[in-house]
């Protein structure tokens, strides 16, 4: 097992550490410095936190009907939600650019743009919120939301003093999980953007570009910077989740 | 505004952006699809090119779904079971591939196997080729679907308790033994779901398979690879169709996942 784990995931991360190191903090800064290379990691971390916050929102409210709400069909809605994790990335990319690209049915063209982008990572990102919102709210106690109703709360003021601190450590890591599946995303955005460097090249697919004109070390360097990210933001927010957690309990 | 309209309106909208985002675009592609006939459609499922990237799927598939299965379950055993230092790690180390973008994974590879990687010369005096050829492409699929198989054994397994092992010990059961006929049959279930969840992955693998593979047209495409390629060739009815056959599979990944829900309690899969 020590072998397996070595020859697939530790040598190669090994690896991958050591070429961005290579040329020391100079040279792994020129690489990450790069206008092309700034550009990528910024659309990448501002496309992810807006997709995120949407999550956040739409992922509860789908967590909430999905709970709450008697509906036909209930189960098969309820089973859709992981259709993204079953599909595959590139099908993902091709799936909206079929009604939402250039010739679709509803006459809009995302292709090529910055939204775009967006639509492929919420696409990819649903489920993350809603499962982990999920069974929290499935083992909520109603009593407290009865007592605060009867008490004279509004619908809203019931929401934001009661369910929503009890839900936001669920939320807070659908987040977390969500911002760095985001940030690596690459096959459900590839087709779609149309990868224009400073417009629309996100950084998994600047680092392609870089591996493709064999710019091994431009790669390396941008990749462990955006995995950085992406485990900071992860640590950041799942230390979060765990002390709202406790302090709610 | 009362109760009943407030309920409608949660409803429309939930149901109404998930019918924007996942099902209009995925019924859309069926329809797109078939709307001409089925000829086209038979006649580019039969295309050399997307057979052969059919048949190198099952392949990819084939060889990575039992390694990463023997792996899940023996490191799902040693962190639940096992008594060591360094055993968080371990775990965290297990959720690496969930973390790092595909195409990262993809680099990785080639800095280890590739020509100019750690292992380049030596695997080259060997006459191996992993990097743009089969091998590289085994690697870059088992890579990211590692974690799945132990990451559903483990919360099983520690549900299970020891308690029925520490019996059949005492009994005089030995390690294989108690294995086979006490933890295997109890915790089946779960490696069955971390199985399908492997398998999905596996077949839909795009970002690290691409960077590695060199996509080379009947050689080094597997499905995904030839859905982009038909697709970045304007033939659309290819792209589609190949599409339709991995949505298909798709589904049929989340009616396995129900059903095995069901049979292991009402847990929700992440």
């Amino acid at each position: 097992m020590g072998i397996y784990l070595s020859v697939l995931v530790l040598l190669p991360i090994a690896a991958l550490l050591a070429q961005s190191t290579k040329g020391g903090t100079a040279a792994f800064w020129r690489e990450v410095s790069n206008p092309e290379a700034v550009a990528a990691i910024k659309l990448t971390l501002a496309v992810a936190a807006i997709v995120v916050m949407i999550n956040a929102a739409f992922g509860t409210l789908i967590a909430w009907v999905l709970v709450r709400e008697e509906l036909p069909g209930k189960r098969v809605v309820n089973a859709l939600i992981d259709l993204p994790f079953a599909l595959p990335t590139v099908v993902a990319g091709v799936v909206l650019l079929a009604l939402y690209g250039k010739g679709g049915p509803v006459g809009i063209d995302i292709t090529f743009t910055r939204a775009s982008i967006g639509m492929a990572l919420l696409f990819v990102t649903l489920p993350f919120v809603v499962r982990s919102v999920q069974p929290v709210l499935l083992e909520l106690d109603l009593s407290m939301e009865e007592a605060a109703a009867s008490l004279g709360a509004s619908r809203l003021t019931v929401f934001r003093r009661i369910v929503l601190p009890a839900l936001a450590p669920a939320i807070i890591s659908g987040v977390a999980l969500s911002f760095a599946r985001a940030v690596g995303e690459f096959g459900s955005v590839v087709l779609i953007s149309g990868n224009l460097p400073f417009k629309t090249e996100v950084g998994a697919v600047y680092i392609f570009s870089q591996i493709s004109n064999e710019d091994l070390p431009a790669a390396a360097a941008v990749s462990v910077l955006l995995l950085l990210c992406a485990l900071v933001v992860l640590g950041a927010l799942t230390g979060l989740s765990h002390r709202r957690s406790r302090h709610v309990r | 505004m009362s109760a009943r309209a407030w309920r409608l309106g949660l409803r429309t909208v939930a149901l109404g952006y998930l019918a924007l985002l996942l099902l209009a675009p995925v019924a859309m592609i069926f329809y797109r699809t078939f709307e001409g006939g089925l000829a086209p459609v038979w006649s580019a499922v039969s295309a050399p090119n997307a057979v052969h990237a059919f048949w190198l799927s099952i392949e990819l598939v084939a060889i990575a779904v039992p390694l990463n299965t023997l792996f899940g379950i023996g490191i799902a055993l040693l962190l639940e079971r096992g008594n060591f230092r360094g055993r968080a790690l371990l775990g965290l180390v297990i959720d690496l591939p969930f973390a790092i973008s595909p195409v990262v994974v993809g680099l990785a590879l080639i800095l280890v196997y590739g020509q100019a990687g750690w292992f380049g010369d030596w695997l080259a005096r060997g006459g191996i080729q992993v990097i743009f050829s089969v091998p590289g492409m085994v690697l870059a699929t088992a890579f990211v679907s590692l974690p799945f198989v132990a990451r559903e054994t483990i919360p099983v397994l520690r549900e299970l308790g020891t308690d029925a092992e520490q019996a059949a010990a005492t009994l005089g059961a030995s390690v294989w033994q108690t294995f086979w006929r006490v933890t295997l049959p109890a915790i089946r279930w779960g490696v069955v779901y971390g199985v399908v969840l492997t398998t999905a992955r596996a077949l839909g693998e795009f970002g690290a398979v691409s960077v590695v593979s060199g996509r080379i047209e009947g050689q080094t495409q597997q499905l995904p690879l030839y859905v982009q390629d038909r697709f970045e060739n304007f033939d659309a009815t290819g792209a589609y169709t190949a599409a339709v056959v991995l949505a298909l599979l798709a589904l049929a990944t989340l009616v396995a996942m129900n059903l095995l829900t069901r049979r292991t309690r009402s847990r929700t899969p992440v």
